[in-house]
């Protein structure tokens, strides 16, 4: 056929012509524009009304953002220098309220001279998390971890103090002896996960460092009772021994323990540093402390109760369950308004203990509710088979969790454990109604109620949602980037 | 592996956890610390500033008992409670004293089971409204919108109020006095309803006090006052001639400034009993001679507290009015120190 | 050597309840159940005696009480004079008003905005990722508050709706007017909406304590039977087009059925909307829905709807290509194969997460609390509280009406799930 045509045809072209521009309206900006935004009534259409919002959006704020402050003292100055600068009636931003009262929504009422103990806490978070997160060695980790040195560093010169400084040696040090020993980076660091708890709270709260000590203390005690009493007695009966000997511990060795080393080492830095009220707590350390210390606390709580929910046993199922729906089924303003109203009745006359603890507890048993049911998801995702071949290698119950659903449960849900965690934050700003001072209504409030900044509305909101939004959108990204790494891993 | 952190803060909790016992005094003691029930946030009565000291008319009250009892007026910790959890915070031994604008009433008294130690403010519900709205006299809200603040008795006294004057109204309820004002100032109300020193003091530092006028009408009494839990009278005795001191200190002329000087003694026997020169009144309520004394040196006497919180001389411009002392036409009327 | 040897007597022995796997659940199963009742005992007895110290008991009898407040926002009669229990029903209705609200608004707004989101369109596609991270990721208590601001802060009070006759006479328009034919007023006090009236009533029924207008039942009853009606006219059509490849044109006897009836008893009953007017300090007539009504519902619905939209992506994505491929080799347009091909099947994979939105929605709107609108919390777990001091009482109702609240929703939209889910044979 083609060589019937060669020879028919009486011209055949032997080389490529170069090839012609595209059409105008084929090629670049227009083309992506047709293709993008007009390619058809219906899209042209809504990109018009696209546009027309955000011109209306623009119109609406963005003079009023151009015509922001910075420095001023109160509300009327600001409003001065506006209409000085840009005529009068003009509207604008007074961002000089954030200038002045910067602290008091990063810190509420904390002292000023201890602002470095929340910093340190949340720095030395990222390390205590390292080895949660991470389980390999990476460039990226090292990196992160010489960052947060060098923040400690700064923070130790920037303050005068050298606590920082010695934390971070002590860490280093049984660190790198928990690396000779063989564990490897950063695996070497789980012990830090472990004992940051109590550091924080040591940190946060301040008093003698015993105390922290001591409780810390009580696991141990378990501890070494479950390594001695397990190859007398068998597993199950040494586990409640060791929570006895624990629980006898604290309740009757911890107290006098701490206050006779307390007594002893007296009020000096090392062992004391200067007690913080929990009424002194606000802003974003207060939503910190809540949310964090809530999730990590109801994590172990969820697992418990989402292996409660699947048990063969009736009656451990059908508390799991009437614990979940019954939290699950109620909003969290009605069990904040428990902490701060109710708990004491449930409590032996008298007792009486701080609200943040209070409000701590029952975020506690909210998110607890949730995560069981992530973990749920996450039990339920995992092949049938996993379980059988765990039955066949004649592992038990709690060794089948523990080696083989568990690491591999966990894994699928941390996703869903990260967007529990984004909530649980952002429902933190729910504890002004107890009367603390949350960042976005508490703090807002008390800096409304100052002669200066009386009538301020729009840049309060305006600066605490953009601190939300960044700590909430960079988690949920961070959430994304792991989902789709284990959709990776497990193709 | 983070169960460690849920036992560790259930037994930090059981460690810190504080027994209060039947006796506030000894508990007080016990903890160096009294701790007080105050309002989140009114200028002028109890506000933290800038600093998260709290400063006001009720804390005035905090500050004089615990300088009293532990003879130092800063040893106070001040826990901030709503409308909702000031009673519950009262009952269930979280606050020692509540000292947050809080109207005695009957049922109060006797169903809430709380002891009011007297009143440290004689005050009553009014309305403010807009110049420009034309209304001179409250009968002549028929039909208006009120602004009003919900967990106290003020909705109570304005259904009653309308009620009795056969009008309606529109009630636009509200959480704190910081809405009440926007919501007021944006006209979402024609009247704010609420306590008359309230009502002051919001107004006084309005951008343009000089439009909105306080209508002549009050349509409730509020005695205003701490209190403390039934069944601890010594802790209710302390409470209440701290008080007590304080008022009679003004009647007598006992200032923060001359304190010092009239506790060497006095030709008046009255002054020397109170201040523990003569006597020891002290003793019988549990606490040493110089308890009045250092009452009043924490922040002056009644007058003087007045005058520095919430009168005429500062933002909030209230006058003496009915807080006057009995001798100048006021309700204030200690019974004696003998 | 014998093979089958006698097993041992088996003896039991105490030993056997921890170490034999068959008792040991039963042990566990009574060491739980045990250290349960202590636990509950000890709360138990700590209460009773945390109410002896305080003096009180525990009783609900103070919901017979006189309430003495009043509410702002009813839809069930209410005065002051009504007991608490009441005035906590009327807080029940504005609690499930605001939910129900809100579910459908969320609803038809995450529907929209997902699959908007998914639009081939560049600039939209962009602005709909814009505001779904933006509200998905700030605390609904702020959206509650600002949206309270803009409506407070930002809509005309009544008094700038007057007209008086200098204006009249100088030509000058007044600083705010009605939308919607003069018949609605957007105010800071709240939203003034016409309110359906009828000149002749058929009576009421008591049912309850609630009075349920006859004319309501009529309507409903009427609009019911329009419905069934129409779709017995559709299944006809159908049914003919089957027989005979023709459908019979059926838009005429469709639109007599669903509007004549309803037009002739409406205009039986001689129904009017009456018109808020101005007048005094106010606007009167017509019904009032307040500003913190409208900025619970626009923060819950577009907090909610963000979630919404992410679902309903996810829910289209999950649905495969080639289902979108085999509908356009059909020679459907892209409009009826999402409505006919991919959201039927999408639909499966959204309702379960849509179930549990419904219900944060629900619970969500405790927030009332923030713009102070009197849901149930607002007055049983706030006024009533309040007044009568029964915090334990009251709390303890508050949290089993919500309990019941989210079990009856999660409940009803199971037994729809299970109608959509797709039936395996």
């Amino acid at each position: 056929m083609s060589d019937l045509h060669a020879h028919s045809a009486r011209y055949v072209r032997d080389s490529m012509l170069p090839p012609e521009a595209p059409p105008a309206l084929e090629s670049g900006a227009i083309k992506w524009l047709r293709e993008n935004l007009f390619s058809g009534l219906l899209n042209s259409i809504l990109t018009v009304l696209g546009l027309l919002t955000i011109a209306y959006l623009l119109k609406l704020a963005l003079p009023w953002f151009l015509h922001g402050v910075w420095n001023a003292n109160s509300l009327g100055e600001c409003r001065q220098v506006i209409a000085a600068n840009w005529g009068e009636g003009a509207h604008g931003a007074c961002w000089a309220m954030i200038r002045e009262r910067w602290n008091q929504f990063l810190f509420g009422f904390y002292p000023s001279s201890e602002y470095w103990r929340p910093i340190l806490a949340l720095l030395l978070l990222f390390l205590a998390l390292a080895p949660v997160l991470f389980d390999e060695m990476s460039k990226k980790l090292m990196g992160a971890v010489a960052v947060v040195g060098v923040l400690v560093l700064w923070l130790s010169a920037y303050n005068g103090q050298w606590l920082p400084v010695g934390i971070l040696v002590i860490i280093a040090g049984v660190t790198a002896f928990v690396g000779s020993r063989g564990r490897h980076w950063p695996q070497n660091l789980m012990w830090f996960s472990l004992v940051f708890p109590a550091l924080a709270f040591w940190l946060l709260w301040g008093g003698t460092i015993w105390l922290p000590v001591m409780v810390m203390a009580g696991f141990i005690v378990g501890g070494i009772a479950l390594r001695i009493a397990t190859p007398m007695i068998g597993l199950m009966p040494a586990l409640a021994f060791a929570v006895l000997a624990a629980f006898f511990w604290w309740y009757f060795a911890a107290g006098p323990a701490t206050d006779a080393l307390a007594a002893m080492s007296g009020r000096n830095q090392p062992f004391w540093l200067r007690r913080v009220n929990s009424d002194e707590f606000g802003g974003f350390v207060l939503a910190f402390t809540i949310g964090l210390s809530g999730i990590a606390i109801s994590l172990p709580m969820g697992i418990v109760l989402a292996l409660g929910r699947q048990s063969d046993m009736l009656l451990v199922k059908a508390l799991c369950v009437g614990f979940i729906e019954f939290i699950r089924g109620v909003p969290l303003i009605t069990l904040l308004f428990t902490a701060s109203l109710l708990l004491n009745y449930f409590l032996p006359p008298g007792t009486n203990f701080d609200i943040i603890l209070r409000v701590i507890i029952m975020v506690t048993l909210f998110s607890a509710a949730y995560i069981a049911e992530v973990i749920r998801g996450g039990l339920a995702a995992l092949p049938r088979g996993q379980y059988e071949a765990a039955d066949a290698l004649g592992l038990d119950y709690w060794k089948a969790q523990r080696l083989i659903v568990m690491p591999q449960a966990l894994k699928i849900s941390i996703p869903g454990i990260v967007s529990s965690f984004i909530g649980l934050f952002k429902d933190t700003t729910l504890v002004v109604f107890v009367a603390l001072l949350d960042p976005l209504k508490g703090i807002t409030d008390a800096v409304r109620a100052s002669i200066q900044w009386k009538g301020i509305y729009w840049e309060p909101y305006i600066f605490v949602g953009a601190i939300f939004f960044i700590i909430c959108f960079s988690m949920s990204r961070y959430s994304m980037f792991l989902e789709n790494k284990l959709k990776r891993e497990h193709r | 592996m983070k169960k460690s952190v849920f036992l560790g803060t259930l037994a930090a909790t059981a460690l810190l956890a504080g027994f209060a016992s039947a006796a506030t005094l000894d508990d007080v003691k016990a903890r160096g610390e009294l701790v007080c029930g105050v309002n989140t946030g009114l200028v002028g009565f109890a506000a933290p500033d800038a600093n998260g000291n709290w400063q006001g008319f009720d804390v005035a009250v905090c500050k004089a008992v615990a300088a009293a009892v532990l003879g130092d007026a800063s040893k106070v910790k001040y826990v901030p409670t709503t409308g909702e959890t000031r009673f519950t915070a009262l009952a269930s031994g979280e606050i020692d004293l509540l000292a947050r604008n809080t109207t005695w009433t009957f049922s109060r008294d006797a169903d809430l089971k709380f002891t009011f130690v007297g009143v440290n403010y004689y005050d009553g519900q009014g309305f403010m409204v807009r110049k420009d709205l034309g209304v001179s006299s409250a009968k002549e809200l028929d039909g208006a919108t009120v602004c009003i603040q919900t967990g106290t008795t003020t909705e109570l006294n304005l259904a009653d109020f309308f009620k009795v004057n056969n009008m309606t109204y529109q009630p636009v309820p509200i959480n704190t006095n910081a809405e009440g004002e926007q919501q007021y100032l944006a006209g979402a109300c024609d009247a704010y309803t609420t306590d008359a020193s309230g009502l002051a003091a919001t107004r006084a530092i309005f951008a343009d006090p000089e439009n909105h006028i306080i209508l002549p009408e009050i349509i409730s009494k509020e005695p205003l006052g701490p209190l403390v839990r039934h069944g601890d009278d010594q802790w209710a005795d302390i409470a209440r001639w701290t008080l007590n001191a304080l008022i009679a200190a003004e009647e007598y002329g006992v200032t923060s400034a001359n304190v010092e000087e009239l506790a060497k003694g006095t030709n008046n026997p009255e002054i020397n009993r109170m201040l523990g020169t003569e006597g020891d009144l002290g003793a019988m309520i549990g606490l040493d001679k110089d308890w009045a004394k250092r009452a009043i040196a924490a922040s002056g006497n009644y007058g003087e507290i007045f005058a520095a919180s919430i009168g005429e001389s500062t933002p909030i411009g209230l006058a003496r009015g009915l807080n006057a002392q009995w001798t100048q036409g006021g309700l204030l009327y200690t019974p004696p120190f003998r | 050597m014998a093979l089958v040897a006698d097993t041992p007597k088996e003896s039991f022995r105490l030993g056997m309840l921890i170490y034999d796997t068959r008792y040991r659940s039963i042990t566990i199963q009574i060491i739980v159940m045990v250290l349960f009742l202590l636990g509950l005992w000890w709360l138990l007895d700590n209460l009773f005696s945390n109410l002896a110290t305080r003096g009180k008991d525990l009783s609900f009898s103070f919901l017979w009480n006189r309430a003495g407040y009043d509410i702002n926002q009813t839809l069930i009669p209410y005065t002051n004079d009504d007991t608490h229990f009441r005035a906590m029903l009327v807080g029940l209705v504005n609690t499930i008003l605001v939910a129900v609200l809100g579910c459908v608004a969320a609803t038809v707004i995450g529907v929209m905005v997902g699959v908007l989101r998914l639009s081939k369109n560049w600039l939209v596609s962009k602005l709909m990722t814009v505001y779904v991270e933006m509200f998905r990721n700030v605390p609904v208590l702020l959206w509650i508050l600002v949206a309270f601001a803009v409506f407070t802060e930002i809509t005309p009070a009544p008094r700038d709706f007057k007209v008086t006759d200098e204006m009249v006479a100088a030509g000058v328009e007044p600083a705010a007017s009605m939308v919607l034919f003069d018949s609605v007023a957007i105010t800071n006090r709240g939203t003034f909406i016409p309110k359906a009236l009828y000149e002749r009533s058929l009576g009421e029924v008591i049912i309850g304590f609630l009075p349920i207008s006859l004319n309501t039942i009529a309507v409903l009853a009427v609009l019911i039977g329009s419905a069934m009606g129409y779709r017995a006219i559709k299944r006809h059509a159908t049914a003919v087009q089957e027989a005979t490849g023709i459908r019979p044109k059926t838009w005429w006897k469709s639109l007599l059925t669903l509007v004549g009836p309803i037009v002739a008893l409406l205009f039986a009953l001689g129904f009017h909307l009456e018109i808020p007017t101005l007048g005094g300090f106010n606007f009167s007539g017509g019904t009032l829905v307040s500003n913190s009504l409208m900025a619970l519902w626009l923060g819950l619905t577009l907090y909610t709807a963000a979630f919404i939209a992410e679902i309903v992506r996810a829910g289209i994505m999950a649905i495969s290509k080639g289902q979108t491929e085999a509908s356009y080799a059909l020679g459907l347009r892209p409009g009826r194969t999402m409505s006919l091909v991919v959201l039927p099947q999408a639909l499966r994979v959204i309702i379960p997460p849509l179930i549990s939105q419904y219900l944060n929605l629900t619970k969500n709107s405790s927030l009332a609390i923030a713009v102070s609108y009197m849901d149930l919390r607002g007055t049983l777990g706030g006024i009533t509280l309040n007044q009568t001091g029964r915090e334990l009482e009251s709390m303890l109702l508050l949290m089993l009406i919500y309990l019941a609240l989210s079990l009856m929703i999660s409940s009803a939209m199971n037994v729809y799930n299970n109608a959509v889910k797709l039936k395996e044979r």
